[in-house]
Formats: C-alpha cells, sequence, structure tokens
C-alpha cells in the first residue's frame, strides 16, 4: 500500500471515464489495466527501465482522452507514404472508415477496425489480445489497456501472401487542449502466410498531446511478416509505444523503426523467438535534434534453439538532443545454436548531443554465438579528408558520410516508395540540423 | 614558370618540427622522385602539399602555377588539379565507388565549368580507364576501399588519377606492399599518364619502382631537408650503398 501511495495518482478523472462495453473478458482487461496503472505510476528516473529516460513531463500535463477532430484528410499530408493503396486510417484512436482504403487485398485477407473485429472476428481477437502486451509490469501499457476501445486488426489465413502492403496509419490532434490516445494493433499471420504492415504515428505540427500505442505480432508457423515503423509525431508531442512479436516455428519477423519525430519518444521492442528455426530482425534508424529525447529499448527473446536474430539500430543527434538505446538479448538454456547480433551506432553532430547504450546479454545455454557492438562518435576525420582530396567540399564530404550512415538501414526498407519518401523525409530534417551546426560554427 | 615552386617549406605534425626548409621545382613533364629513410619527412611532403589538417605549416611558400597552394582547402587544390595517391587509401563504408568517382569528377568539372556527365557518359569513361588497371565491375559496385586488398586499394588509387586526370599528382609510398604484378600494373597505369604538361612526384623508400616509372630527378630527403639531388641514377647508386652514405654529407654541412 506504501508503494501505491509513493506514485502520484495521474489521469485519474480520466480514468473514471475510461470506456466500457465489448466483450467481458475486455472489460475485465481494461479493468486491470487501470488497477495496474494506479500501482504503477508513471515510470521515474529510479526505475531502472528508465534510468536514462524522465518521462515525468507526460505526468505533469492533464491530458484528457482524444475526441472527434476537423480537418482529418489533411492531416495526412506531408508523412510519409500516407497515400498507399491499402491504408487503415485510425484517428484519436478511432477507425475512419471513410479515410481507410480496404481494397485490393486477396481474399480471406481481412484489414480493418479493431472494434469492429471484437465482433466479427470474436474468437480470435479473444485468442490474441492482449496475449503480448505486459500489463503487469509496464505502466504505459497498462495505460493503454485501461482505455482499450479501437485500433487496426489484420488477419492474414494461412499459407496466404499478401502482395500489397497494408499501411495503419495513426493521426493525432485536438482542435482545443492536450489529448491523449491509446492506439492498438492486433495482427495475426497464418501459417505460411507473408505480409507486410508499416505502421505510421503522425501528428498536428506543434501540438502536444500522448500518443501512447501497443501493436502485438503473430507470426504463425514458416510464416514471414515484415513490419515497418515510422515515427512522425509533432514535435511537441510524447510517443511511448510498444511493439510485441511472437514468431513460431521456421518464421521470419523483420522490423525496420524510423524515429523522426517527437519531443521524448519511447519505442519498446520485444520479440520471442518462441518456434525452432526462427528468425528476427530488428533495425532502427533516429533522428534527434534541439532538446529531444528518443529512447529505443529493444528485447529479443531467443526461447528456442536454431533461431538467428540481427539488430543494427542507428542515431544521428544534434542540437542538444538526448538517446538511449538498450538492446537486451535473453537466450534461453533450451535455446542451444542461438546466432544472435547487435550493433548499435550513433553519430553526434554537436557537443551538446548525448547518448546513453547499454547492450544486455542474458545467456542461459552454452552452444550459441552472441555478438554485440557499439560505436558513438563523430565523423571520421579521415575519411572526410580522403573525400575533400579528392575534390569535394567539406559539407558535401560530411553529407557523403552522413547519408551513408543512414543508408545502410533505409536501405533495408523493401517497400520503395516508403524508402523514397524517407529518404526525402531523412535528408530534409538532416539538411535543417547541418545547417544549425554550420550556423554555429 | 615552373608548374609548383616549394620555398624553404617548413612543417610541423603533433607539435614536432619535420620539414626543416625544403626547396623542390618541378616543371610540367617531370617525374621527381623524393627518396629518403624512413622518417625524414617524405609522407609529410605529400601530406602538406595536398593539406591534410593534421600537418602544420610553419614556414615557407608553396605555389602552384603561380597560385598559393597553401591558401587553398584541401578540396580546392584537388579541384584544382593537384591528386595524392594515398599510401593508406581510406575505407569509405555506406559509399558505393562508382557514385563516389561520379561525385569527385563532377566536382571538378564543375569547378572548371565544364558540363557533368551523364550517368551513361560516366560509365563510358569509367570502363576505359578500368581498363588499363583491371579494375572489375564488383570493385566499383562495393563501398569505397571497403573489402579491398592492399593491391586493390592502391590500384583504385591510380584508376582515381586516371579518371581525374590532375596537372600534378603525387604518388605517396604507392608501391609499398604491393607484389610484382601489382607494381607493374600500377607503373604502366601511371605511364600512360606521362604527357609533356602533367608532373609527377613520387614519394618511394624503395628504388624498385622507379625502374618501371623511371623518374627525370632523383631528390634524397634526410632530417627535413633534401641533401641530395641528381639524374636517375641516384636512385641506383642508393639502392646499392643503402642511405647511410647520404647522413656523413649532412653532418659534414
Amino acid at each position: 500500500m506504501s508503494q501505491v501511495a509513493e506514485k502520484p495518482m495521474v489521469f485519474a478523472s480520466a480514468l473514471d471515464k475510461r470506456p466500457t462495453g465489448g466483450p467481458r473478458w475486455l472489460d475485465d482487461l481494461r479493468s486491470r489495466g487501470a488497477a495496474r496503472f494506479a500501482a504503477l505510476g508513471i515510470p521515474t528516473v529510479r526505475d531502472e527501465d528508465c534510468r536514462f529516460t524522465n518521462v515525468s513531463p507526460i505526468g505533469a500535463i492533464d491530458f484528457t482522452p482524444a475526441g472527434q477532430i476537423s480537418g482529418t484528410a489533411d492531416r495526412l499530408h506531408g508523412f510519409a507514404y500516407t497515400d498507399a493503396p491499402v491504408r487503415l486510417v485510425v484517428v484519436n484512436g478511432r477507425f475512419d472508415t471513410t479515410l481507410s482504403r480496404l481494397k485490393g487485398l486477396p481474399a480471406g485477407v481481412h484489414a480493418g477496425s479493431l472494434a469492429d473485429a471484437l465482433k466479427d472476428y470474436a474468437d480470435i481477437v479473444q485468442r490474441y489480445f492482449g496475449q503480448l502486451a505486459d500489463v503487469q509490469t509496464r505502466s504505459f501499457t497498462a495505460l493503454n489497456t485501461a482505455f482499450v476501445q479501437d485500433g487496426a486488426f489484420v488477419h492474414v489465413p494461412d499459407g496466404v501472401v499478401v502482395p500489397t502492403p497494408i499501411h495503419v496509419v495513426f493521426v493525432t490532434g485536438s482542435d482545443a487542449g492536450h489529448v491523449m490516445v491509446h492506439p492498438r494493433t492486433l495482427v495475426v499471420a497464418g501459417a505460411g502466410s507473408q505480409v507486410t504492415v508499416i505502421e505510421s504515428y503522425v501528428g498536428g505540427e506543434g501540438e502536444t498531446y500522448l500518443s501512447n500505442a501497443v501493436s502485438e505480432f503473430f507470426v504463425g508457423e514458416n510464416a514471414g511478416v515484415d513490419h515497418y515503423k515510422v515515427q512522425q509525431e509533432s514535435l511537441a508531442a510524447f510517443h511511448v509505444g510498444a511493439l510485441h512479436t511472437h514468431t513460431s516455428r521456421n518464421a521470419r519477423f523483420s522490423s525496420h523503426s524510423f524515429s523522426l519525430g517527437g519531443r521524448i519518444v519511447r519505442n519498446d521492442a520485444v520479440a520471442i523467438l518462441d518456434g525452432e528455426g526462427g528468425d528476427c530482425t530488428l533495425n532502427g534508424l533516429y533522428l534527434a535534434d534541439r532538446e529531444r529525447l528518443i529512447d529505443n529499448h529493444t528485447t529479443i527473446d531467443h526461447a528456442k534453439p536454431h533461431c538467428g536474430s540481427h539488430e543494427v539500430y542507428k542515431g544521428i543527434l544534434g542540437g542538444a538532443s538526448r538517446a538511449v538505446f538498450n538492446g537486451k538479448i535473453i537466450v534461453r538454456q533450451d535455446a542451444q545454436k542461438t546466432d544472435a547480433k547487435q550493433t548499435n551506432r550513433a553519430l553526434l553532430l554537436t557537443d551538446g548531443a548525448t547518448i546513453n547504450t547499454k547492450p544486455q546479454l542474458e545467456i542461459f545455454a552454452d552452444d550459441v554465438k552472441c555478438t554485440h557492438g557499439a560505436a558513438i562518435g563523430q565523423l571520421d576525420d579521415e575519411a572526410i579528408f580522403y573525400l575533400r582530396a579528392r575534390g569535394m567540399t567539406y559539407a558535401e564530404a560530411r553529407d557523403m558520410l552522413i547519408h551513408a550512415f543512414a543508408g545502410q538501414v533505409l536501405d533495408g526498407v523493401a517497400v520503395e516508395p516508403l524508402r523514397a519518401a524517407l529518404e526525402v523525409e531523412l535528408f530534409e530534417q538532416l539538411a535543417k540540423d547541418l545547417a544549425e551546426v554550420d550556423g554555429r560554427s | 614558370m615552373s608548374m609548383l615552386d616549394v620555398k624553404n617549406l617548413q612543417v610541423s605534425a603533433e607539435g614536432k618540427e619535420i620539414l626543416k626548409g625544403l626547396d623542390l621545382h618541378v616543371n610540367p613533364g617531370e617525374v621527381h622522385a623524393i627518396m629518403g629513410p624512413n622518417g625524414s619527412g617524405k609522407s609529410t611532403l605529400a601530406r602538406a602539399l595536398s593539406g591534410h589538417p593534421e600537418y602544420a605549416v610553419t614556414g615557407g611558400e608553396v605555389l602552384f602555377e603561380g597560385k598559393d597552394l597553401l591558401a587553398m582547402d584541401p578540396d580546392e587544390r584537388a579541384r584544382e588539379g593537384v591528386f595524392m595517391a594515398f599510401q593508406y587509401p581510406v575505407e569509405i563504408a555506406g559509399v558505393n565507388n562508382s557514385y563516389f568517382l561520379k561525385a569527385a569528377l563532377n566536382a571538378k568539372r564543375k569547378h572548371h565549368g565544364v558540363p557533368e556527365l551523364d550517368a551513361m557518359e560516366f560509365m563510358q569513361l569509367v570502363q576505359e580507364k578500368a581498363k588499363l588497371l583491371e579494375i572489375d565491375k564488383s570493385m566499383l559496385s562495393r563501398a569505397v576501399n571497403e573489402g579491398f586488398s592492399g593491391g586493390e586499394k592502391k590500384r583504385n588509387e591510380i584508376f582515381q588519377m586516371a579518371l581525374l586526370e590532375p596537372k600534378l599528382a603525387i604518388l605517396d609510398e604507392t608501391d609499398s606492399g604491393l607484389d610484382i604484378d601489382a607494381l607493374k600494373l600500377v607503373s604502366s597505369g601511371v605511364n600512360a599518364m606521362r604527357t609533356p604538361d602533367r608532373a609527377f612526384i613520387v614519394v618511394t623508400h624503395y628504388q624498385r619502382l622507379l625502374t618501371y616509372i623511371v623518374p627525370d630527378f632523383v631528390h634524397v630527403l634526410s632530417a627535413g631537408r633534401i641533401v641530395k639531388s641528381g639524374g636517375k641514377e641516384l636512385a641506383l647508386e642508393l639502392e646499392a650503398k643503402g642511405y647511410g652514405w647520404i647522413e656523413p654529407a649532412l653532418a659534414g654541412r
């Protein structure tokens, strides 16, 4: 009891008015989420998991649950690949049928509103929903769960290959006041199926809001799922996102995360390799400037033998920005012949930028291959000189090296229009950051 | 007018004076070999001329075609036509070799007001020059120098020189670490570029390279100064006697 009392109660009135209805199990889950959030509160820097990320500013703002907003179609403009042929648009946490484009998917594939799926795909949703998300220990997941109402649901039946990427765009905005949204994504890919799901998080420029998302991906036996997360929230917004994936035997999951926006951003990616022969890729690229903070926490849990995991996270930091990278790899006692590789690199463009990075290997099996490497620093002076000695100006040489640095993650994007759009976004933002660096020197 | 006039050049690196007043005059069409024992300042001369930021010029002057070379940034020197083949070519992860070559070539063309090459023209030029140095397609599509063998790196340097067609080429120990076949290949690449209006400064520790690239002048550097100059026969003399006999000559001055 005393532990509960230590944490200040936040969002209390919002929690009192949290959504109800739907199946009984869901109501129970919401109540459990609310109770756990009340007990956990907003994490502080005394919590090991948030040691370098002070999220207390989130608790200091009295966010209210988001309602409807005006001009939503316009709010999709200016973000990467929001004109995708198949797109699910979720506005302030509610699925928007008018803005969504659901045609062109193979027979049997379902992509649409999670609220509808609670009725139309009741069995599947009940079987999978909330099975991976950690309500017990993760405060923001508990908060999200208390407010579960809607989001995106994708179901691919066994053996079906979906050729067109499914783009889920989460739009957050407010006509007045500070709002918070708690969207959910549930993707269930059946045995032998293949699908690409892109999640984009966007918001009104300059608006202060909290986007607190939870996504769960289930990859069936011998299935392949490619996931992209594009975070382009308002530069005044807070983004907390938890991605949980479960892969079965011989399944393959890849995720590429691009964090371009947000004032305080916390991404958690937790992948469980729960069948022999599974393979998981978690790559990320983040760009921070000003006083922004981007925290990536990844966990790859090798629960079964003969699985591979590959992880490359790269950051480019300017201004007085901060980044955190924590890469946990667990190899369970059973998981012999694990092959895990983790690389984490960050480029600091200014003296004021900082990063805290930590690989965290917990290995309980003895016949495994685990490597990790971290490199933090400035651009290589010798490389700059080499390029200049071939006639390129300092700025040209520097830009070429920075683009090459980012390109190694960008080139992993298999959806070409998304890759091209991200390249433009990324390099435009970089050009601004570098102009600022040049202005100071 | 000579192409390069180095007068009383003094250069320090890491606070230590290395070149202590060096004079060198190079005319168009000439090949000058700079020889000398380890630590005599050979590579310092090459790097100072190319504008490496860790080599501080503390005195003297360098004129390139009458212009103050030392006042130019390294990239400006390159665009003006000074090329240095690196002793240790730098690996540049993530930058495709042919993309890099095109950027370098077009930087120079832009500087001289010549239209930039399009992809087609560039590839034609590359194929023509690549043959000469046996540069294969894979070397062009890989990242600059990344995973290249020692010989491949040096060939890539001379290949860049062939593409960029400098007025003055400085080869910084291009022969070090090369087997005889690679040495012949690199040398024939250099010889093919010898013209009446192009000059070379060949920095080397060994005479071996100079049997393939025959110099017009040989200078011996010791303790930061040129202590002896002569024709190509001086290189043979050095090969036979070593550098030891130079040092007393210096001591007796």
